[in-house]
């Protein structure tokens, strides 16, 4: 059920940009059409390109978005480094970002 | 003239004309209608919904550009209803990497916050984990659930055995009790979680027993929003109708009992929440087309009266789709299809 929605309706996910418009809608409570606006308008793509598979696997390995063939691709962010890299490209913040710059800023210090 | 394939709302197979199909889209935007107060569906909508239904196709899909967000309930839990041994954290990369989610959610096979709370160290750890590893956004999900306060399995006396004995006062306070309970262990569990870097909660089934676990959830969601102003809370609800357990709770000043999803968004509105997941009922005795055009009629004027994303729940036995576990594929894909290009929601 999962993938005949997925396949019938849904963005795509990683193997485009749905990751980056559900995050939009996820951190600034946009409706669809303003957060597809804002993610093409933020990486100079039409609308109609972001759930293609071809441009945006593309685009993503040019801006090391995290893909998902990542075998094919060693050396590439993956999980929280991709999630650092798209909290700057969108302009926003990703709770989970943020909490692992808290826990590796502190200072160690041996007592 | 040539028979439409189609089916019921249990799954079964059947065939209808043409003029019986164009009778059902009807029957079933007047149904919502008349239930909800909304308005039916237009002529060039029930014609399009009609072009859907009468597709001979095994599998039909939006247009190129109506894509939409898909956030999936209980993800992990559904990985191990279908008995394949893998880890929670497996299953998250299943979603990410093969089914092409838009999102995940990390959640116990036990749904439930009360449940969650006792172990939740464990869920936050192993949550933390799988945010190193996943890319795409990731919710916290459980129900509410509010049953699961009553005796015996909780503290409160229970209101089902209450109601019948003429006892509706006594009912009321248990629900009032249960409430108090559930609304703690949603934010304690909905902060650890938050705490530990999920991107959002999301409150599943709100309102399966009726007004008061929904007020329980509208009161979280005010809690956990003001605690963390920067929190995405989906709430989904478990039916179309909000019953009436306990019938005089209120939510800023409106009666919650009796509730469609376009007066129940304006309630999530107003709690914080970032998203709302509507739940339309599939009747059994009706055929598919019948059931989506009445989902969609429900949808269409949650959506007009929103000013926050709708993803609509698309499961079986919701939103047109057929209530059976194994929801067939040219059922699944014509709701699909029907319920994101007639309503223009936001995501599934």
């Amino acid at each position: 059920m999962a993938s005949a929605h997925s396949t019938a309706s849904g963005m795509g996910g990683m193997r485009t940009a749905g990751d980056l418009v559900a995050r939009m809608q996820m951190s600034r409570g946009m409706k669809i059409k303003e957060a597809k606006e804002y993610v093409a308008n933020k990486l100079k793509v039409s609308v109609s390109a972001l759930s293609d598979p071809v441009l945006m696997s593309e685009m993503r390995e040019d801006l090391n978005l995290g893909m998902v063939s990542t075998s094919l691709f060693p050396g590439s962010a993956k999980g929280i480094e991709a999630k650092f890299r798209i909290a700057e490209l969108l302009d926003i913040e990703i709770n989970c970002v943020n909490r692992f710059k808290d826990r590796i800023g502190g200072k160690l210090r041996v007592l | 003239m040539q028979k439409i394939y189609t089916r019921m709302g249990d799954g079964s197979v059947t065939e209808l004309s043409e003029s019986e199909l164009k009778q059902d889209l009807e029957e079933g935007t007047r149904d919502a209608a008349e239930r909800g107060k909304v308005s039916p569906l237009s002529e060039d909508e029930l014609s399009y919904l009609f072009d859907i239904y009468s597709a001979p196709y095994r599998f039909v899909s939006v247009e190129h550009g109506n894509e939409v967000v898909l956030s999936y309930d209980a993800a992990t839990l559904k990985i191990r209803r279908v008995g394949v041994s893998t880890h929670r954290i497996q299953s998250l990369q299943i979603y990410e990497k093969i089914l092409g989610a838009d999102t995940a959610e990390f959640d116990h096979v036990d749904y439930s916050f009360k449940s969650v709370k006792p172990i939740i160290a464990y869920e936050q750890t192993e949550l933390e984990q799988a945010l190193l590893m996943m890319t795409i956004p990731m919710f916290y999900g459980a129900m509410p659930n509010l049953g699961s306060y009553t005796q015996p399995d909780g503290p409160c006396p229970n209101y089902a055995d209450l109601m019948p004995q003429g006892k509706i006062s006594e009912a009321r306070a248990a629900q009032e009790e249960a409430m108090e309970l559930a609304i703690k262990d949603m934010v304690a569990v909905g902060s650890a979680m938050y705490e530990s870097g999920a991107d959002g909660i999301n409150f599943d089934t709100t309102a399966a027993a009726g007004d008061p676990d929904f007020l329980a959830t509208l009161r979280a969601t005010e809690l956990l929003k003001r605690k963390y102003p920067q929190m995405c809370i989906e709430i989904g609800m478990a039916g179309e109708f909000i019953l009436g357990m306990h019938g005089e709770l209120t939510y800023d000043g409106v009666r919650l009992a009796g509730l469609y999803p376009h007066r129940q968004v304006e309630l999530v509105e107003k709690a914080g929440a970032t998203i709302f997941g509507p739940a339309i009922n599939t009747n059994t005795d009706k055929s598919c087309a019948w059931n989506t055009a009445r989902a969609v009629t429900f949808t269409k004027a949650c959506v007009k009266n929103s000013h926050i994303p709708i993803h609509a729940n698309m499961g079986m036995g919701v939103g047109g789709l057929p209530v059976v576990d194994q929801p067939p594929t040219d059922a699944v894909s014509r709701a699909s299809k029907a319920m994101v290009e007639v309503s223009r929601l936001d995501g599934l």
